[in-house]
């Protein structure tokens, strides 16, 4: 028998494979065509203090081999979520992380106090969403505000903090650097690059808001690099993310030093692909002959 | 729990019906079963290079042979790579999504249905379901589709820009033109046009449902990229926002802003 188990900050996981914030709701939808029970973990999408209404559509444009989106965060406040999301995902065998966001570090810290006594097993502050005015992205490109915002979180804190960290930045370690410094029980990378696409038909920008997260196969190798460096930088375990389709994909992100592995715009063209990420990985595994998911971490040096 | 799925849908039959506008009818037994008139399906590419689904309406449901016809316009790389698909040729298919008119709220009365563009093939089979005073006003550019199969189902009113038949002009030129009244309206058409029926809608006090489309990502109702503004608080998301393709894609038309 194969382990797969792996541990992120003390919380157990049954298998590496959860999805990314924003691609999955809070899981109903997709409960439909997935069984959340066979994953590590559901990540939700981001909520804030208050319900956010978002950015004007369109929200999202192909690209190639990837995906622009500028959503802007659309949540439906803590109130909503606490009385109707966190239940739902309750009746599954599969842990429960929630993903923070705010406009200021108040923001971030009324959600965080409000999920303490709620029954989720980690949170994840999203310091890097590039679609909002304000918050969001503003606190994931400067060193001394990530190592801010990571400790005032952790104040109000009772469960695992992971701070999500940006890739528009020069140099990705110093943000993770500052993040475990702030106190950071893991860091999870990467959330989308900033991009734009221009509709020569209609000639204008393809989203709304101008520029969007890019997202998909299209990052891959840039997320792969980025988790490497982190990994060689910290000692906090790192959830890895950006492109992940396949098992194979999932594997470059362990071998280069992630603890676990989201699926995020991957969803969007199967809605099967964490499950099958998972018998993948497990298939692997078994064919190569490998006891316990844990050997493969950051082997690749 | 966790039955639906993403289908390989073998192509029955693919032709070219006008300039850029292709009939296709898929096997789709499990999809047939459950599809109701104005409901739409996604479409995927194989090619790795294009993620997100394509959202295509469906036009008319055969249950008996568990098949599924689709009349789309072929708009970019994606659509032009299914109207390629030869018979035989599996295309990845999820549905059905969405819901459909409700056709019980127009049942033996006064109705119109009415299509523009590509927004007709959904009236297909919402007449053929309908029991009702069917009026179909189709709205085309110039070359006419469909409108043999509509007018089986229907009286068929025509309106083209061109003016080459019918009424010269769009779809509420032709409702004025033969003097038309209705106590119900379905519309599907590009956004212009709906918001065009929803104030003849209003004016006249109609009941009005329309169906609308924007780029989707999950096509599902998880990543709300596909949203319209609601006139009052949703309550599914709190916030002045609708998912077209959960919510919708059919609205009544007060219920949106256009």
């Amino acid at each position: 028998m194969i382990n797969m188990n792996v541990n992120l900050a003390g919380v157990e996981l049954k298998n590496p494979v959860m999805t990314a914030s924003g691609t999955f709701g809070s899981g109903a939808e997709y409960s439909e065509y997935v069984d959340l029970n066979k994953l590590g973990a559901v990540v939700t999408k981001g909520v804030a203090s208050v319900p956010w209404p978002g950015n004007p559509t369109p929200r999202i444009a192909e690209t190639y081999g990837g995906m622009i989106n500028a959503v802007g965060l659309q949540n439906p406040g803590i109130d909503v979520f606490c009385q109707r999301d966190i239940p739902f995902l309750k009746k599954y065998d599969t842990k429960i992380i929630v993903n923070v966001c705010g406009k200021t570090t108040e923001d971030y810290c009324k959600v965080v106090e409000r999920l303490a006594d709620e029954d989720v097993d980690m949170l994840e502050i999203n310091i890097s969403c590039p679609n909002v005015k304000e918050g969001g992205i503003a606190f994931g490109q400067d060193p001394k505000a990530v190592e801010a915002i990571t400790r005032q979180v952790k104040k109000y804190a009772k469960q695992p903090i992971i701070m999500k960290l940006s890739p528009n930045v020069t140099d990705i370690t110093v943000m993770a650097k500052a993040a475990e410094a702030g106190g950071a029980d893991v860091l999870s990378l990467i959330n989308t690059l900033t991009g734009m696409k221009i509709d020569v038909n209609r000639r204008t920008f393809a989203v709304a808001n101008k520029t969007g997260g890019l997202s998909g196969p299209a990052i891959k190798p840039i997320a792969v690099r980025m988790v490497y460096q982190v990994a060689n930088a910290v000692s906090l375990p790192i959830i890895g993310m950006g492109g992940i389709a396949t098992a194979e994909d999932a594997l470059e992100f362990i071998l280069a030093g992630a603890t676990a592995v989201s699926v995020g715009t991957a969803n969007f063209h199967n809605p099967c692909t964490t499950v099958e990420v998972v018998e993948g990985i497990e298939e692997y595994l078994n064919k190569n002959k490998i006891q316990d998911i844990q050997e493969l971490i950051g082997v690749v040096k | 729990m966790s039955e639906k799925k993403k289908y390989n849908c073998p192509v029955i039959s693919q032709e070219q019906i006008v300039e850029g506008i292709y009939s296709l009818w898929i096997q789709a037994k499990e999809i047939a079963a459950q599809a109701k008139p104005g409901q739409f399906v996604s479409l995927y590419s194989r090619d790795g290079s294009r993620l997100l689904p394509r959202p295509i309406s469906i036009c008319e449901i055969d249950r008996e042979k568990g098949a599924l016809r689709l009349v789309y316009r072929v708009a970019g790389k994606g659509t032009a790579e299914f109207s390629r698909m030869p018979k035989g040729h599996p295309i990845a298919v999820m549905g059905p999504l969405g819901n459909g008119f409700p056709l019980e709220r127009a049942e033996g009365k006064r109705v119109f249905l009415m299509g523009g563009g590509i927004g007709i093939p959904p009236m297909l089979e919402t007449a053929k379901e309908l029991n009702a005073e069917k009026m179909i006003i189709a709205g085309y550019r110039d070359e006419l589709f469909l409108n043999q199969e509509l007018s089986d189902n229907g009286t068929l009113y025509v309106a083209t820009e061109s003016g080459s038949q019918g009424t010269k002009g769009n779809v509420l030129d032709a409702i004025a033109a033969n003097e038309l009244r209705a106590d119900v309206i379905f519309a599907c058409g590009p956004t212009p046009m709906l918001r065009a029926i929803k104030a003849y809608a209003a004016e006249n006090h109609i009941e009005c449902w329309i169906s609308m489309e924007e780029k989707m990502a999950c096509g599902i109702g998880a990543c709300l990229a596909c949203v319209c503004q609601s006139t009052e608080v949703d309550g599914h998301s709190h916030v002045h926002n609708k998912r077209i393709c959960k919510d919708g894609p059919v609205f009544l038309s007060t219920e949106v802003e256009l």
